[in-house]
């Protein structure tokens, strides 16, 4: 397999109306929710860690159009979009937020910790880089199976240099594993910048040596994200082997709720808010394109707050768990053969 | 001078083997570095070479001779313008006693395996409820047991795969998975990079996605650089997801100390994941349970950690023969029951239990022996039940004693069955330090049947 790994960050921008329509619904349900979220937190109705995915929303909205039912996805601990692509309900994982019994984990797993088989989403990983080897077990399944489904695996810019990491791009080159790596390099590793955690920044050529093809992608463009998806989707359920695509992007909140983001400055993020934001940047294209009017972009808005209301009100509502809960799901009963 | 050549020893614990075969004959020129014969053991066929360089005088041993003892003189060379014809094998008295002396020296390991043997049928070996009267038995290595029941799982369910270094091609580093690539072919049988993190999470994503793999560790000494997928990715989904993930995934490899491999290679992990929710932890003695445990591991639907001990795969012990020999995990099994003392132990320490029972058998101290087979779930009950008929308990174990297995025993049995002990609950364990090298520290270190015996005797306030 020749190995070229390449930035190609002028991607097509064109779709059709009823999916540009629908990408933005998508993300805007992620960024309603995540402030939601946020604001739930400062009443202290979510409590522990919570890492909110603002700014991000276009990579797993450009991806989620790439795949087909079967198709399996894991990230990390910056896990809310995720699940909102992949379709799970707003009111489980808010739910889950705020530690009650309608969370998708039963209150017992928290914003780091859901799981949905139903909708292919294997979580929500609290240990950086853990998911990649877990996420390439995923693709050597369906290949074990012989089905032509891809799984997912997204991480950050901090996780690209766990160890853990490597060994996976390793075996999924070795073997030909149907696995599609996204790296979400959002600039920082909590408070690190890429450039004094990285050696090689360009994060996309981390493959190179394990003849894994690597393209960078403008993250905060979702046309781009699903041009670059497709093909590398494409590529992988071929039977290829690994693709790697380091989505370029942005977060605007900090790390985890408690940063006061002291590494960066204000008009760094100002300036990607108002010139990269990739909700406003479909909106524009949208409304240029002649393919919604700023009425109807309106009614999106307010069907997405209707949604993040209702999430809200349920995850408030929903009880804590039972406390026979404490004891259950530790290990399931073997059946008697 | 003649110079003897000497049975060598391939691994560190090898004691015997059969030599297949001379590639030389009597009156071959050998230079050094020559392949002079062919020996095997159960573990492996290798080639002999010479070091040193003369004619080869005479064979002692002759090819197709099974158990010849490493160190014994199986050839002898006459060096340049020595006659071949007039030399004799004058070092073979002295290289015997050699390893008699280091067999002394060192008890726990080469003598035990002999006496264990011969202990074994004078105890009362109870037999599971399981096990059909009239049954009949093979003996079987373990190492064969745990090859035998991840084929009859193999063969059972298509989504049982085995992955690991050395596995596939090798046959196994330890031949475990010996002939399960030519039955299985190379999807199923996986041989994987010396990536332990990688490989095993690997596994835990395969499992989450419903098949079964079982990862073997070359040892678990190795398994430290994935412990993490072990304990926060297979152990804690299923309870972080409210019940939804499962993972059904065996984690299995030798366990404990080998033999001279030093303090890396020489731990024992029964404590540190037998303290873990979320798994299940099994470490089988004999090859029966073995086998029974092993398949029942396959088929669990939780995460299993399966600590093998590399100085018993060479073991034979009876295997009923029946189709689909299973026991249940949590289960201990009482080897040998008795009224004055409970031994309670796993692994490799339950040899040295029943060896120990024994000569406390002679000294008038009727001994239980417990053999725990699972460490996670514990089965209190059978000790409990135990120490409420003999009011002692010696806790065993080859690992460290602090946090050990055996403090939990003792905690439990002092809480639940306190009005029944007559003494403190003892411990036997290894030594509060890592694993030394040299053959007396080393035996000096490990727990072994004498220590069992002393803490027993302690226990019953005899002396």
């Amino acid at each position: 397999m020749a190995t070229k790994s390449r930035s190609t960050k002028k991607a097509p921008s064109k779709g059709n109306k009823a999916e540009m329509l629908k990408y933005y619904r998508d993300m805007l349900l992620i960024r309603r929710f995540e402030e939601k979220a946020g604001q739930l937190y400062g009443m202290g109705k979510i409590a522990g860690f919570c890492h909110l995915y603002i700014g991000q929303e276009a990579v797993v909205t450009g991806m989620q159009a790439c795949l087909k039912e079967g198709d399996q996805i894991i990230t990390g601990y910056r896990d809310h979009g995720h699940m909102l692509a992949c379709d799970m309900d707003p009111k489980g994982v808010m739910a889950e937020l705020t530690g009650r019994i309608g969370g998708y984990s039963r209150g017992k797993g928290g914003s780091m910790h859901m799981f949905s088989k139903e909708k292919n989403f294997y979580g929500g990983h609290g240990i950086v880089g853990a998911q990649v080897p877990i996420g390439t077990g995923l693709g050597f399944a369906n290949k074990y199976r012989g089905t032509d489904n891809v799984a997912v695996a997204y991480f950050g810019d901090g996780a690209a240099n766990q160890g853990q990491v490597y060994e996976a791009f390793n075996m999924a080159s070795l073997w030909d594993l149907p696995v599609v790596y996204v790296i979400e390099n959002n600039m920082y590793a909590m408070g690190t910048s890429v450039a004094r955690h990285a050696s090689e920044t360009e994060l996309y050529k981390r493959g190179i040596s394990f003849e894994i093809e690597g393209e960078e992608v403008d993250g905060m463009d979702v046309m781009a994200v699903r041009a670059a998806g497709e093909k590398a989707v494409k590529y992988v359920r071929s039977g290829k082997g690994p693709y790697i695509l380091e989505m370029k992007t942005y977060r605007y909140r900090g790390h985890s709720m408690s940063d006061p983001a002291k590494y960066r400055k204000r008009e760094e993020v100002d300036d990607i808010r108002s010139h990269h934001d990739p909700i406003e940047g479909l909106k524009t294209q949208l409304l240029e394109q002649g393919h919604a009017s700023e009425d109807e972009l309106k009614d999106i808005d307010k069907e997405i707050k209707g949604i993040v209301k209702e999430a809200a009100d349920f995850s408030l509502e929903s009880p804590e768990p039972d406390p026979s809960e404490l004891w259950t799901d530790v290990l399931k009963d073997v059946e008697v053969a | 001078m003649s110079v003897d050549i000497l049975m060598p020893a391939l691994s560190p614990t090898m004691e015997e083997g059969t030599l297949s075969k001379w590639l030389k004959k009597e009156g071959d020129t050998v230079s050094s570095g020559d392949v002079i014969a062919e020996i095997e053991t159960d573990k492996a066929t290798m080639e002999v070479e010479a070091v040193d360089e003369g004619t080869l005088a005479k064979i002692l041993v002759p090819e197709g001779t099974e158990g010849v003892k490493v160190n014994a003189v199986i050839a002898v060379l006459a060096e340049d313008g020595e006659d071949a014809s007039s030399v004799e094998a004058k070092n073979a008295s002295s290289s015997s006693t050699e390893s008699k002396e280091a067999a002394e020296h060192n008890t726990s390991k080469e003598s035990d395996d002999e006496s264990e043997a011969a202990a074994e049928p004078q105890a009362a070996i109870l037999s599971d409820p399981t096990i059909p009267e009239g049954t009949s038995f093979t003996e079987t290595t373990v190492r064969d047991a745990l090859r035998d029941a991840m084929a009859e799982e193999m063969r059972r369910d298509e989504s049982v795969f085995v992955m690991g270094e050395e596995v596939a091609e090798y046959q196994g580093a330890y031949k475990v998975t010996r002939e399960l690539l030519q039955e299985f072919g190379a999807k199923r049988v996986v041989d994987t990079p010396i990536t332990e993190h990688g490989f095993a999470g690997l596994g835990v994503g395969a499992a989450f996605a419903g098949l079964k793999p079982i990862v073997e560790f070359m040892t678990f000494n190795f398994a430290m650089q994935a412990i993490d997928q072990i304990i926060n990715s297979a152990a804690k989904t299923l309870y972080m997801s409210g019940g939804q993930m499962g993972c059904p995934i065996v984690f299995r490899g030798p366990n404990g100390a080998a033999s001279r491999v030093g303090a890396q290679h020489s731990q024992d992990y029964s404590a540190w994941y037998g303290q873990v929710p979320g798994l299940k932890v099994v470490a089988p003695y004999d090859a029966a349970d073995a086998k029974g445990l092993l398949k029942a591991a396959i088929r669990d639907p939780n995460p299993v950690v399966f600590l093998e001990h590399e100085l018993l795969y060479g073991n034979s012990f009876p295997v009923p023969d029946i189709d689909d020999h299973i026991l249940p995990l949590g289960k201990a099994k009482v080897k040998r029951v008795g009224n004055d003392v409970t031994l309670v132990a796993h692994s490799r320490m339950v040899g040295f239990a029943l060896q120990a029972a024994e000569t406390l058998a002679e000294q008038g101290i009727d001994a239980e022996v417990i053999d725990l087979r699972t460490i996670r779930p514990l089965d209190t009950d059978t000790i409990i039940e135990s120490v409420k008929k003999t009011n002692r308990i010696v806790c065993c174990e080859e690992g460290w004693r602090f946090f050990g297995i055996g403090a939990e025993i003792a905690a439990t049995v002092t809480a639940e069955a306190f009005d029944y002990l007559d003494a403190p609950p003892a411990r036997v364990h290894q030594k509060d330090v890592p694993l030394p090298y040299a053959a007396n520290l080393e035996a000096m270190s490990l727990p072994n049947a004498d220590d069992i015996v002393e803490a027993a005797r302690g226990v019953c306030y005899v002396d």
